[in-house]
């Protein structure tokens, strides 16, 4: 498929290779200007004079004594600044410390850069490279040994044990693999449930109380988990993970529910999932007066007065709603959990069980 | 029937029947109202002279009224004052956002431009109008709290917008959450107890008065033991760390190694 | 015999190693072999080093804070010195990370130089990267040397992902969150998977342990593991030099490897770390003690990743509203995968472009010399878009913070940067070209006609001239010595046919090199030379006439 080009380029000669290559689309100018050799050394004041000499090497000596003062600093500084319970003995044990190494390692280092650039030769040598690949012969040896290997394995000819092998290379890391399988349990329905249930009492987060309707005022907003999630509880976090919930009154006049929903609400108090439906964020600030609630993460909007749709970002379905009333003593409580699954989607997350 | 039976059949008939039972409904609805809303939202605690008042009505009339109306009833321009108590008119003026000037996604902190006496009076003569959120009682702003509980409650109830530090962050449309760090005891209560703007609002049953204490007891916190690793870079978090990384440490070594590269004079 | 022993005690003790290791391991070979092996010098080929040095930095500091970090999610009430978390739920990773902090001395120092010394190997190596692209390094024989640098770049941003999820804070947990939420949008296996890594439902009391162990032991061994195919191939390869006088394919021009490179290189490995140490001193990061242990409720606002992985943030953030869909009863996450993709397909045409570019120009000869970034126009203008796409994702990672910092509207910035993702690439592109071939003039100018010396001269016919200086030679050859392609046809192959590969070609070829300048030729530079010292005769007649 490649072309050869009319320019087929011998580079160099003899020391390098005499290999020919395909120069490609290179175009050869064959009046290039010449190269006129590695620019002259140019002498540098440390050369030339004794006095710059001897400022380079004092200079040199005194970075490396800076440097032994750094590390001694350090090592005092590690005793002499103990800490303790007061936060601000911890800010200088770290500052002293801190410096005492940076002082010990930057005078090494400019010490010896310097040292370098000053001192010794800096007159610019050439090398000659050889071509990566191998010389004809050293090549020709080599296919010679792979023969060789090919014919006294015999694994060119030998169909049935080549192909066995190949049969039992491809299946022996599978185990391997599988081992794998039991690094997390199958999920089953658990992603379809959280802890709501009929009648479990809506609690402020993190200290959980209960919380009465009539505490929730308009601009209010109560961030929520259900009464009874103990921080003490194995399985605390993932419960909190899929039931916090968003708990605000509106005034019910600007409330656009639907029908089926009328009666997830009571007298404008709401409450929605707090688990964004982007990637899991929890959906947290809620701005009073645009009844808008805003993802931090990736900045999903959701509005609040129309179902928590989405109005902007990533996000494409609104947050679940938590039904909920009030029992008999004015607390709010959830009718039941919610009607579909909280939180980011997963492919089957529709399909009815 | 008896007499007394007969005695209250006939008042019960009376025309004044319906005033009575009206007043009483009013009294039972309004007391019962107000004691609800005492529970989350405390009346005004501290009794105002009329002399305030009405040195608050003159203030209010000359630099209020033009765009809240002559009877703080509100206009086009600006929402209704009557029920929002004296908080958020001490909040409101104290931190120099009102007067409010041009108009913009949210009211900016600005110079404040009334002295002490004429704010208590302004707080005064608007919280007279009705019941509204109190000045807090000074006993909740000693930063004396538990900086647990605050961090807690800080982080569930404000980082989200303020962020974690308090270093202020985005809401939508142009609107902010400000930085916290400076603002006053009394200036973080108040802002907790009225929702200025598009802030919720974190009335005492929400946020009981020693809660909002310790969240101020934390954020006093913060604002007193600086960080122990050095300077914060604002508390931006780690898009100010990876700026730092490139523009700081990656560009002062390649200034250096520059140095190092080049050749001695 | 008894002599050569009293040679060896005369030489000293030193001597007496050297030949004792000498004889046992016959190091002598490989110092001579090695020892003045020489090396260019140009302050670009130190971003390769920097990173390298941080990688030591990160090794050293790891090693310390492995002695004290504990892995696990346990709950536990923390009862340390920092006051405004006394009594709080957390794990035991997270009480760990604050015992480090706040009551091992050094311990912060420790964690701090660790994070810095992160996000700097992963700067070094993507401005490392930079530069090898713009000079032409990964060309032939160096294109598996740059898959290897690039699988380095990626299991850095592994490397620091796992390393700072690993406090087990509000800040890295909300990515931890994340994470679980993208891949739950996997279609078909995407729960199984989150179950798998979470070890069941988020988030669970494995991922920390999960995480640490391929945060200290399987990515850095893998880190290790191409690193060293990394350093090996670079000197199986020598290092590439820029051009200039003396400097060819078949040579490398520089300096020996002992003393000047051991101590510049030695020297400079302790400067980077000073540097580190340095920032550490004096700047907080990942301030942990104001995040509080993770909780799946709070959440702070300015929640970004670290800048390595910024761009797959800003990608997510990017991504425009509603476009998952349902395939009957089955959720499409396109608002997921549509970012994934795109950050695949980026990744995937950064590692295989130097296969492109070679295939397209058929040059098969090695390269050694590295190009002028002006002088591979095309080449640097596609980095250059590239470098924009890749800068607009970053900067989506931050919209809120610009939006709060610079009093701007947090919805008008992303909508910005959604059309800055489509537009800038393109302008830059454009723009960069552009700029490169005018670059090039320049330097033919310059080559041929010589600089500019400010000398206004009044020819006798009445012409202005300026008079230009030639210049020297060695400035010369810098000007011209690159190299030069032009576009081919598509020609039929053996059997006659055009293939549509051979049209493929032919067309990418156009692209690159249709807009070429070509270097100044002698002829060139001695017609020019000619044409001044003719005018410069006129001028020294018109003086001598005047006279």
């Amino acid at each position: 498929m490649s072309e050869k080009s009319k320019e087929v380029v011998k580079q160099g000669s003899g020391v390098y290779s005499d290999h020919e290559y395909d120069a490609g689309l290179r175009v050869i100018h064959k009046d290039a200007v010449a190269d006129p050799g590695i620019e002259p050394h140019r002498v540098r004041m440390t050369d030339k004079s004794e006095k710059h000499e001897k400022n380079a090497v004092r200079q040199v000596a005194l970075l490396f004594s800076l440097s032994m003062l750094g590390s001694a600093l350090a090592l005092y500084a590690y005793f002499a600044f103990p800490i303790s319970e007061d936060l601000t003995t911890v800010r200088i044990n770290t500052l002293f410390l801190g410096i005492g190494i940076t002082l010990g390692l930057l005078g090494i280092g400019i010490g010896a850069v310097h040292w370098a650039k000053t001192l010794m030769p800096d007159n610019e040598v050439s090398e000659e490279r050889h071509l990566t690949r191998g010389s004809d012969e050293k090549r020709a040896a080599a296919i010679e040994i792979i023969n060789l290997a090919n014919q006294e394995s015999g694994f060119s000819r030998r169909k049935l044990i080549r192909r066995t092998l190949y049969g039992s290379l491809a299946l022996f890391p599978l185990p391997g693999i599988i081992l794998f399988a039991d690094l997390g349990p199958n999920l089953g329905d658990k992603l379809r449930h959280t802890a709501w249930k009929q009648g479990t009492r809506l609690a402020k987060d993190p200290y959980g109380s209960p919380i009465k309707a009539s505490e929730v005022t308009v601009g209010s907003v109560f961030h929520v988990i259900p009464e009874g999630l103990n921080p003490d509880q194995e399985d605390y976090l993932e419960q909190k993970a899929k039931a916090a919930v968003l708990l605000v009154r509106v005034d019910p006049a600007e409330l656009n529910e639907t029908a089926e929903r009328a009666t997830w609400s009571y007298q404008g108090i709401v409450a929605y999932s707090k688990i964004c439906t982007h990637v899991g964020c929890p959906v947290a600030l809620y701005e009073q007066h645009t009844h808008h609630l805003l993802c931090p993460c990736h900045q999903s909007t959701f509005d609040l007065v129309n179902g928590c749709k989405v109005i902007f970002g990533p996000a494409t379905r609104p947050l679940p709603q938590l039904p909920i009333s009030v029992d008999s003593e004015g607390y709010l409580i959830a009718q039941s959990d919610f009607h579909e699954p909280v939180g980011p989607s997963f492919w089957d997350r529709s399909v009815q069980q | 029937m008896s007499p007394l039976k007969r005695k209250l059949n006939g008042l019960r008939r009376s025309p004044m029947a319906f005033g009575i039972v009206l007043f009483a409904g009013l009294m039972v609805v309004g007391t019962g109202y107000t004691a609800v809303q005492a529970a989350v939202s405390p009346t005004t605690a501290v009794s105002r002279s009329q002399e305030e008042i009405d040195l608050g009505k003159k203030i209010f009339l000359s630099n209020c009224a033009s765009c809240h109306g002559k009877n703080a009833e509100g206009t086009l321009n600006a929402p209704s004052l009557i029920g929002v108590g004296e908080a958020s008119v001490d909040f409101q003026v104290s931190t120099g956002r009102m007067p409010g000037a041009a108009s913009g996604p949210q009211l900016q902190v600005k110079p404040v431009q009334f002295t002490e006496e004429q704010i208590s009076a302004l707080a005064a003569y608007v919280g007279s109008l009705a019941t509204g959120p109190a000045i807090p009682d000074a006993a909740y702003l000693q930063a004396n709290g538990d900086p647990n509980k605050g961090g807690e409650l800080f982080r569930v109830n404000c980082a989200m917008c303020h962020n974690a530090a308090g270093a202020g962050g985005a809401l939508t449309q142009g609107k902010y959450a400000p930085n916290l760090m400076g603002s006053s005891e009394k200036t973080i209560y108040e802002a907790m107890l009225t929702g200025p703007q598009n802030m919720p609002v974190f009335n005492d049953a929400n946020i009981t008065p020693g809660e909002k204490n310790d969240i101020i007891t934390y954020l006093k916190y913060l604002q007193n033991n600086r960080s122990v690793g050095g300077d914060e870079l604002g508390n931006l978090g780690p898009v100010v760390e990876g700026l730092v990384a490139w523009l700081g440490m990656l560009g002062l070594i390649i200034a250096i190694t520059i140095w190092l590269g080049a050749k001695s004079n | 015999m008894s002599t050569s022993v009293n040679t060896q005690k005369k030489n000293g003790f030193l001597a007496g190693t050297a030949n004792y290791v000498d004889e046992r391991v016959g190091v002598g070979g490989i110092l001579k072999e090695f020892g003045r092996k020489i090396f260019p010098d140009h302050w670009s080929f130190m971003l390769g080093e920097v990173a390298l040095y941080s990688f030591l930095v990160l090794l050293l500091s790891g090693t310390f804070l492995t002695f004290f970090f504990q892995p696990s999610m346990t709950d536990v009430i923390y009862d340390g010195v920092y006051a405004p978390l006394k009594g709080a739920h957390m794990s035991i990773a997270y009480s760990s990370s604050l015992d480090i902090t706040f009551e091992v001395r050094g311990g912060l120092l420790m964690r701090q130089v660790h994070h810095w010394s992160a996000l700097l190997f992963v700067a070094a190596a993507g401005l490392h990267m930079l530069r090898v692209f713009f000079t032409g390094a990964f060309r032939k024989p160096r294109e598996l040397n740059w898959v290897v640098g690039f699988v380095l770049f990626v299991l850095g941003m592994a490397a620091g992902f796992t390393g700072y999820s690993l406090p087990d804070d509000l800040l890295s947990g909300n990515g931890l969150r994340i994470i679980d939420g993208m891949i739950k949008g996997v279609p078909y296996i995407g729960t199984a998977i989150s179950s798998l890594l979470f070890g069941g439902e988020f988030p669970g009391h494995a991922i920390v342990g999960r995480l640490y162990s391929l945060h200290i032991m399987l990515v850095p061994a893998l880190i290790l593991v191409f690193l060293a195919i990394h350093l090996f191939m670079l000197v199986i390869h020598k290092h590439t030099h820029y051009s200039g006088p003396g400097k060819k394919d078949t040579n490398v021009v520089g300096y020996p490897l002992m003393p000047v490179y051991v101590a510049k290189a030695g020297g400079f490995f302790f400067i980077v770390f000073g540097v580190i140490m340095l920032i550490a001193t004096f700047f907080t990061i990942n301030p942990i003690w104001n995040y509080g242990g993770y909780d799946p409720s709070p959440v702070s606002a300015g929640t970004q990743p670290d800048w390595y992985i910024g761009w797959l943030d800003g990608a997510l953030r990017l991504a425009p509203t509603g476009i998952e869909f349902m395939i009957g009863d089955y959720t499409v996450s396109t608002n997921i995968l549509l970012p994934l993709v795109i950050s695949l397909v980026f990744l995937a045409a950064v590692a295989i472009y130097p296969f492109v570019e070679n295939w397209v120009t058929g040059d098969k000869r090695e390269h050694h010399v590295l190009d002028r970034p002006r002088n591979a126009p095309v080449r640097t203008a596609i980095g250059a878009a590239g470098v924009t796409f890749y800068a607009v994702l970053w900067a989506g990672a931050s919209t809120d913070l610009i939006a709060t910092n610079f009093k701007m509207s947090l919805n008008q910035v992303l909508v910005s940067m959604q059309i800055s993702l489509i537009i800038l690439p393109i302008v830059a592109f454009i723009v960069t070209k552009r700029v490169c071939l005018a670059l090039q003039r320049k330097d033919r100018e310059i080559a041929i006609h010589g600089r500019e010396s400010g000398r206004i001269v009044r020819l006798p016919h009445g012409e202005y001239i300026e008079v230009h200086e030639p210049l020297d030679p060695h400035d010369l050859y810098k000007l011209v010595d690159f190299k030069d392609y032009k576009p081919t046809l598509a020609r039929p192959n053996a059997q006659g046919k055009i293939t549509v590969a051979a049209r493929l070609r032919s067309s990418l070829s156009k692209f690159y090199f249709e807009d070429r300048i070509a270097p100044a030729t002698q002829t060139e530079i001695d017609e020019a030379a000619h044409h001044a010292h003719e005018i410069e005769v006129e001028v020294q007649k018109a003086i001598e006439s005047a006279k």
